[in-house]
């Protein structure tokens, strides 16, 4: 009796052993077929796997996988090239967009690609609100759900002609965002409701399964219309923790992972089997001084003195190793982006001098607004209010901290009850439009839905940022936005804060791996070196 | 016997009805908004409406209340406001990744807890006694996400002997019946599959397990050592009966009524409570599903999940309660 529990003991044990010596550690390169497989940690799952209805970072990396849109961005910035649109034209007026569509390219089930699809995923998307990105980009409402977009017709097989109501000029730009991603129309009828964990597209890489919260596999499109990938399979895991993540790249589990934590940055640098990429950044952090008060702030000394007695440098250590120090509204990762433009740089004697100048010798007494929890482009919003109080202190400028949760501090500055405000904004299309308009021109200045939370109010910049709009000429556009700049910077209606860079981590066995300012990139052209 | 299962599983009815309204309140009574949550901050008060409409957020509490109420007493659990997934879909999966992790620890927690908790006892003072009663302090006070860190540490990234996460390696292949991987590994004969998925089950099921197990072995102790002191014991000594069977046999089985509630209750913590476990070793289970529900405000899973997980726990302490009559003879259903 008491030997065969023995025995089952041992059995067991030795079961075991054996398995643990399976090479649990796995090896991610896969030499399994000579499979090249890349495995890609994250820290949370995909939502749906339709571009159209999701707004989360993690649904749109892996459908950028999947899916095309009629042009795309570049690999190291914004601008746009040719995905499933070969060529376009914009009317002389702006009002009507021809492209000619790439030929021979076809759906991962099969089906031709032609301009009867185009015009029917643009029609999709103006069925329901759930299509989030083409309402919010092209100003939908329950009224007109098509929004800007007049009409989508297929004029030939592969001719394209897209009829706005109003001149757009980032309209390219918008269309190159993963959302605008074309699906078969073949696919999204068979799958019905079912369709957003069926995904169908024309991409580098080919829906394989997803096990919800473990796993999502792609393999790669070997008659993709553009470069073939190197990698044969795509694995993206959950691991929900930062850290535990970071384990997994050390023990060779996972190739790649994005939510490195900022302690974890120097570790991966010493460590040779690995390489820490960092993605340029797409945002912007900012103090926006409410111009439209009476007071101080309305005058433009006064901003310019705040500009000079903040020390950026020391604000940038909050950010732990992923900010980099803001002098423009928009991130240098944009095109036109004035790089010309000098900081004010921290200098306490001047801004002393200035507020002097304005009648501030002995200072006054202000409100600094922040939001209790960090953001995506500000990880400490009360440390960094403090730093900015101490330093104000040191020019006579009395700071009261108001610290509210982000729901109320959305509606109060929007309300423009606040003196100075912390606020920050996250690009969408890479189009400089998307940030100066939004943020900073006087249609967006309108106190309960204020976009531009400094009240900035100034007609030069409006008719810059209004002839951007419908100029269609990127070199005269990007003139235009070069010369705002300097407006801005001289006009100071905000102090500039810092462009965050989230820091990725990959084995340095991952080679050409370019992450894009936009939060995402088609992985067919990173490779693994055996 | 019966006629008291029969009744307990009567009064199940009104305590899910209880859960249920305090389960839609709760989640209803945190600000947040669904709409807002899946469509982002940037979308546009229209399209909020739009959503909210559609998804019938603006109908008074008591319809929202009374329409959830009708689908469960249909079977239908709802629909995540998030994914669109069916949230019996959903739990089909997690349930079982959450149940196995779950029974995987308490069978550790029970075997380790018990024996150590025995043994502590017969040996009081001793080495043994000292070291695993320290041993079971640490245990209830470990952080489990500290605990868990440092298993991966050591176990995936310096010796490379253990998975650091997930149920079963990517491209092992298993037929899931139960999705019990364990279970349907068996039920399939597929040795490969009931490797991994059993190796996968170590460090998460360690984790897990610290904590009831410490308490188990705690309460184990203390119990024993009241009933080794009393007279039949004695007397069993007396008569010469082997050690063993003394303490296995008689005073173990007294002793156990206590521990028993104590691994009733645990367990009940173990199946709400793994959101920790389950988030450092990637665990794709039920835990980490309603967390993330409450964070996007997806009413239906959160309401839904939670009703089952309270069923859940009841039906378990339910057990527990009938196996104290195996336990104690003289406890008498009425």
């Amino acid at each position: 009796m008491k030997k065969r529990y023995l025995f089952m003991l041992l059995a067991v044990i030795a079961m075991v052993l054996s398995a643990c010596g399976n090479d649990a550690g796995g090896d991610s390169d896969g030499d399994d077929g000579g499979k090249k497989t890349l495995v890609f940690g994250r820290g949370a799952d995909s939502i749906q796997l339709d571009p159209s209805k999701v707004t989360d970072g993690e649904s749109i990396y892996v459908t950028n996988q999947i899916y095309d849109t009629l042009v795309r961005y570049e690999e190291e910035n914004t601008e746009v090239k040719p995905a499933l649109a070969t060529e376009w034209e914009v009317s002389d007026d702006g009002l009507v967009w021809t492209f000619q569509l790439r030929e021979g390219v076809t759906f991962h089930d099969g089906t031709e690609f032609t301009a009867e699809d185009v015009a029917f995923n643009f029609e999709r998307w103006t069925t329901s609100a759930e299509f989030v990105y083409y309402g919010y980009m092209f100003g939908a409402s329950e009224e007109d759900m098509g929004g800007i977009i007049e009409s989508v017709e297929a004029t030939g097989d592969y001719e394209v002609k897209i009829t706005l109501s109003e001149p757009n000029a980032p309209f390219l730009q918008t269309l190159a965002m993963p959302p605008f991603g074309i699906a078969s129309p073949d696919a999204v009828e068979e799958s019905g409701e079912d369709y957003f964990k069926n995904p169908v597209g024309t991409g580098p890489f080919v829906f394989e399964e997803w096990v919800p919260d473990d796993s999502i596999t792609l393999s790669k499109n070997e008659d993709y219309f553009g470069e073939v990938a190197k990698v044969d399979e795509v694995v993206f895991r959950v691991i929900p923790d930062n850290g535990a993540r970071f384990m997994e790249l050390q023990a060779g589990t996972i190739d790649l992972m994005t939510g490195l934590n900022p302690q974890d940055i120097s570790t991966a640098e010493g460590d040779e089997a690995l390489q820490v990429i960092r993605r340029p950044s797409m945002n912007v952090a900012y103090m926006a001084m409410n111009t439209d008060k009476e007071g101080p702030l309305a005058d433009k000394r006064v901003r310019q003195a705040i500009n000079l007695a903040v020390n950026k440098d020391q604000l940038i250590e909050l950010y732990e190793g992923i900010g980099k120090a803001a002098k423009n509204p928009i991130p240098p990762s944009l095109w036109g982006y004035n790089d010309e433009i000098e900081d004010y740089g921290y200098d306490v004697e001047q801004a002393k001098a200035l507020l002097a100048e304005a009648g501030y010798a002995d200072g006054f007494d202000i409100t600094l607004h922040t939001f209790s929890n960090p953001r995506p482009y500000m990880p400490q919003p009360k440390v960094t209010a403090q730093a900015i109080q101490e330093m104000l202190g040191a020019v006579n400028i009395n700071v009261e901290i108001i610290e509210s949760d982000w729901d109320t501090h959305l509606a109060t500055t929007e309300n423009g009850e606040h003196d100075m405000a912390f606020l920050g904004w996250t690009g969408d299309n890479g189009d400089p439009d998307n940030f100066m308009y939004v943020l900073l021109d006087k249609d967006n200045a309108t106190v309960g839905s204020a976009g531009n939370i400094a009240f900035y109010k100034n007609d030069e910049l409006h008719d810059l940022l209004k002839t951007a709009q419908v100029e269609m000429d990127q070199d005269v556009r990007t003139g235009l936005y070069l010369e705002a700049q300097e407006i801005i910077h001289e006009d100071a209606p905000w102090l500039p804060i810092a462009h965050t860079t989230p820091a990725l981590a990959a084995s340095s066995s991952v080679m050409d791996y370019v992450p894009h300012p936009t939060g995402s990139e088609p992985f067919n052209l990173l490779d693994i070196q055996e | 016997m019966l006629k008291y299962i029969i009744r307990r599983l009567l009064m199940l009815i009104p305590v899910l009805i209880g859960v249920s309204i305090l389960a839609f309140s709760l989640i209803h009574l945190v600000p947040g908004d669904p709409a807002r949550s899946m469509l982002g901050e940037k979308a546009t008060e229209d399209q909020l409406e739009a959503l909210r409409e559609e998804l019938g957020l603006n109908d008074p509490y008591a319809i929202q209340f009374g329409r959830f109420l009708g689908d469960i007493v249909q079977g239908d659990l709802g629909q995540s406001i998030q994914s669109k997934e069916s949230v019996g879909t959903e739990l089909i999966h997690k349930l079982p990744a959450t149940m196995e992790l779950a029974i995987f620890a308490m069978i550790l927690a029970i075997v380790i807890g018990v024996l150590a908790g025995v043994i502590a006892a017969v040996k009081q003072y001793s080495w043994f006694d000292n070291l695993s009663m320290t041993g079971a302090l640490f245990g209830v006070s470990m952080p489990i996400f500290w605990l868990g860190l440092m298993l991966i540490w050591l176990f995936s990234v310096t010796f490379n002997i253990l998975p650091p996460s997930g149920r079963l390696t990517t491209g092992v292949e298993l037929h899931t019946i139960t999705n019990f991987y364990l279970l349907d590994s068996i039920l399939t004969w597929n040795w490969a599959a009931f490797q991994d998925a059993f190796i996968h089950l170590l460090m998460p099921g360690i984790a897990l397990a610290t904590i009831p197990m410490a308490i188990i072995a705690r309460m184990t102790r203390s119990s024993m050592l009241e009933v080794m002191r009393q007279d039949y014991i004695r007397t069993a000594n007396a008569k010469g009966l082997k050690k063993t069977i003394i303490i296995f046999q008689h005073a173990l089985k007294n002793a156990s009524l206590p521990v028993l509630t104590v691994i009733g209750l645990q367990f009940g913590l173990l199946l709400g409570g793994a959101v920790l476990t389950e988030s450092i070793f990637s665990w794709p289970g039920v835990g980490r599903y309603v967390y993330l529900a409450v964070l996007g405000r997806d009413y239906p899973v959160v309401q839904s999940t939670i009703l089952v997980i309270a069923a859940i726990f009841v039906l378990v302490n339910l057990i527990t309660d009938i196996l104290y009559k195996y336990m104690d003879p003289r406890i008498k259903f009425e």
